[in-house]
């Protein structure tokens, strides 16, 4: 549905995104996901046909983002950063302008409108001027003129951006609602809010893509590459616990609580199976052998803060 | 290729109504204007007074060039003076807002866009002129004004506003502050305005140039009641020029570096 190919973009003199290339399928929340300056806010422009790409190509539903723009944007629903709106105007006005500008029948105008008014609560703001709003406000009515006309892709430049709790915990369900019938791309610098929202992410740094696919994905090849964690309780002194310091197998120990201990291992099925016989016959109790799993902020942390890429073996770019 | 013309014209023709500077405007240019015409009028009845003892004086005595031609002339001055304070907002806060972003990602062409907005500040600057026609309706009541004369001026006045709404559009399309967006138009205007007089300056080309790119050149004949097809041609061209390069500006976001 929408294929980023190869694309650079420059403001000037200045490198925004370097050769980002990701696809994106029907009916799906695809999160884009990096610190600020990312460059996440540069594609999302490219995509809505608002910039060109220096070099590379997009293609939304089989049109070129160059050749034909406004075929596109006919498909796309965009909240752009921060929610810039005409303050002078009511809601109702400002959708009413929206509607035409979307080239809808004047016919079903008020229906439509009267639809992504309900959709985003909107009803007692109908007649108040958007300078009136309160920044959650005015974010709903930033909604309401994406999703009028019922386009099948949104895309939305963190769309929870100065929210108070309850209401991101509502805008989140709602975007999650519309990705079953719409395609929808957003961006966010909030870790959990793409664990929780979105079934794919694409990760951003320095305008490049350092990693993507399927929240599951990720996590597993991560985990492919790292490590085994084993607990176990330990009613003795760890100075008796040398010999199991000294296991090559042993990547390190840490204490955990007053007598319980962590140690990770390398992840060798023959390796495991000696070294947990080897601890149960010194008299020690396992409490746990688990995988260790990585929460997609260890996967961020790992890619973008430290700049490792060395763990992570998945389908890396450049 | 015009496509969202209307839309966008009535959302800015909206923004423009609901904004105290439109009216704040549009009452002074009303409040000057009833001025000029006041003291013109003043000035003709004084003459008028004195000629029923001059026989001489009576016969070169009447309202076309005692009043309606310098009423024009400052009605003309007036709306250069204030046509930037229609346009200046026009792009510079869509620019300043951000939601210049949001206007261009609707399905509407840059030209549909470009000329929506010239088009409501064209509406709204006949709004402003609709203020002074009480003032003619006066001109008839005290004496018998050539009808024709005073059509072919409004003519004049509505062309010139319409190639100072097309420089003012395209200053603002430069900046994302209004007031530089202003003053920029007003400053371009009054130089494009009056640079005939440096005609002297340059050599005899030269000096053909800068009186044709005159706007001073052209209006003339619309004060005397002549309408001459190539000084309407001037401010369509006028016109056309500047909303021609507003289109390159608004195109630079789509360059490629
Ligand atoms: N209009 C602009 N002119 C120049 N540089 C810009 C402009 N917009 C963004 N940039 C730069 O491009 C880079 C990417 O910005 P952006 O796409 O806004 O990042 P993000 O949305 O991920 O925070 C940043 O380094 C930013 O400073
Ligand atoms: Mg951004």
């Amino acid at each position: 549905m929408i294929q980023v190919i190869d694309v650079t973009k420059y403001y000037g003199q200045r490198l925004a995104v370097e050769g980002v290339d990701f696809e994106v399928g029907e009916r799906r929340v695809v999160g884009l996901l990096g610190p600020n300056g990312a460059g996440k806010t540069t594609i999302l422009r490219i995509l809505t046909c608002y910039l060109t790409p220096s070099s590379g190509r997009v293609v939304v539903s089989g049109y070129d983002s160059e050749k034909e723009p406004l075929k596109i944007r006919e498909k796309i629903g965009f909240m752009p950063e921060n929610v810039p709106l005409y303050g002078e105007l009511s809601v109702w006005q400002f959708l009413g302008f929206v509607a035409d500008s979307k080239g809808i029948n004047p016919r079903y105008k008020r229906q439509e409108i009267s639809k992504v008014i309900s959709l985003c609560g909107l009803e007692r703001l109908e007649r108040r001027l958007i300078r009136h709003l309160s920044k959650g406000q005015r974010q709903r009515v930033g909604l309401a003129q994406a999703l009028l006309g019922d386009p099948p892709i949104l895309i939305l430049d963190e769309p929870t951006a100065g929210l108070d709790p309850a209401q991101v915990v509502e805008v989140r369900e709602l975007i999650k609602g519309l990705g079953r019938d719409k395609t929808v791309i957003l961006s966010t610098h909030i870790l959990p809010e793409a664990s929780q929202v979105c079934q794919e992410v694409i990760i951003l740094n320095n305008g490049r893509v350092v990693a993507k696919g399927t929240l599951t994905e990720l996590g597993k090849r991560m985990e492919d590459s790292d490590q085994i964690s084993l607990l176990f309780k330990l009613d003795r002194d760890l100075q008796n616990l040398e010999w199991l310091r000294d296991d090559p197998m042993i990547l390190g120990l840490t204490q955990c609580g007053k007598h319980l201990y962590e140690i990770q291992i390398k992840p060798s099925e023959d390796g495991i199976k000696k070294l947990v016989k080897k601890i149960v016959d010194a008299g020690i109790g396992i409490l746990e052998l688990r995988q260790k799993e990585f929460s997609l902020e260890e996967i961020f942390v790992k890619l973008v803060v430290y700049g490792d890429d060395t763990s992570y073996k998945g389908e890396m770019v450049r | 290729m015009v496509k969202g013309l209307n839309a966008v014209m009535k959302k800015d023709i909206l923004v423009m109504f609901s904004s105290p500077i439109y009216y704040i405007v549009s009452f002074i240019f009303t409040l000057i204007c009833g001025y000029f015409f006041y003291s013109n009028v003043m000035y003709f009845n004084l003459l008028s007074i004195q000629a029923s003892s001059d026989p001489f004086l009576s016969e070169m005595l009447n309202l076309s060039d005692m009043v309606i031609k310098p009423f024009f002339g400052n009605i003309i001055i007036i709306t250069l003076l204030f046509i930037p304070l229609l346009t200046m907002r026009i792009f510079s806060e869509e620019k300043r807002q951000g939601t210049i972003e949001l206007l261009f990602t609707y399905p509407i062409s840059d030209w549909g866009c470009l000329l929506g907005k010239y088009f409501a500040v064209m509406i709204s600057y006949v709004g402003m002129l609709l203020w002074t026609l009480p003032l003619v309706v006066l001109m008839g009541i005290i004496g018998s004004p050539d009808w024709g004369i005073v059509l072919v001026a409004y003519i004049g006045i509505l062309l010139a506003g319409m190639g100072f709404s097309a420089f003012g559009v395209f200053c603002s399309s430069l900046t994302e502050n209004q007031i530089i967006s202003a003053v920029l138009t007003f400053g371009g205007l009054l130089l494009i305005w009056a640079i005939g007089w440096m005609k002297r300056l340059g050599g005899e080309i030269v000096g053909k140039v800068l009186e044709y790119i005159s706007m001073t050149t052209h209006i003339e004949s619309f004060s005397i009641g002549v309408l001459d097809s190539r000084d309407i041609l001037y401010f369509l061209i006028f016109c056309s020029f500047w909303l021609y390069f507003t289109k390159k500006v608004l195109e630079q976001r789509y360059i490629k570096r």
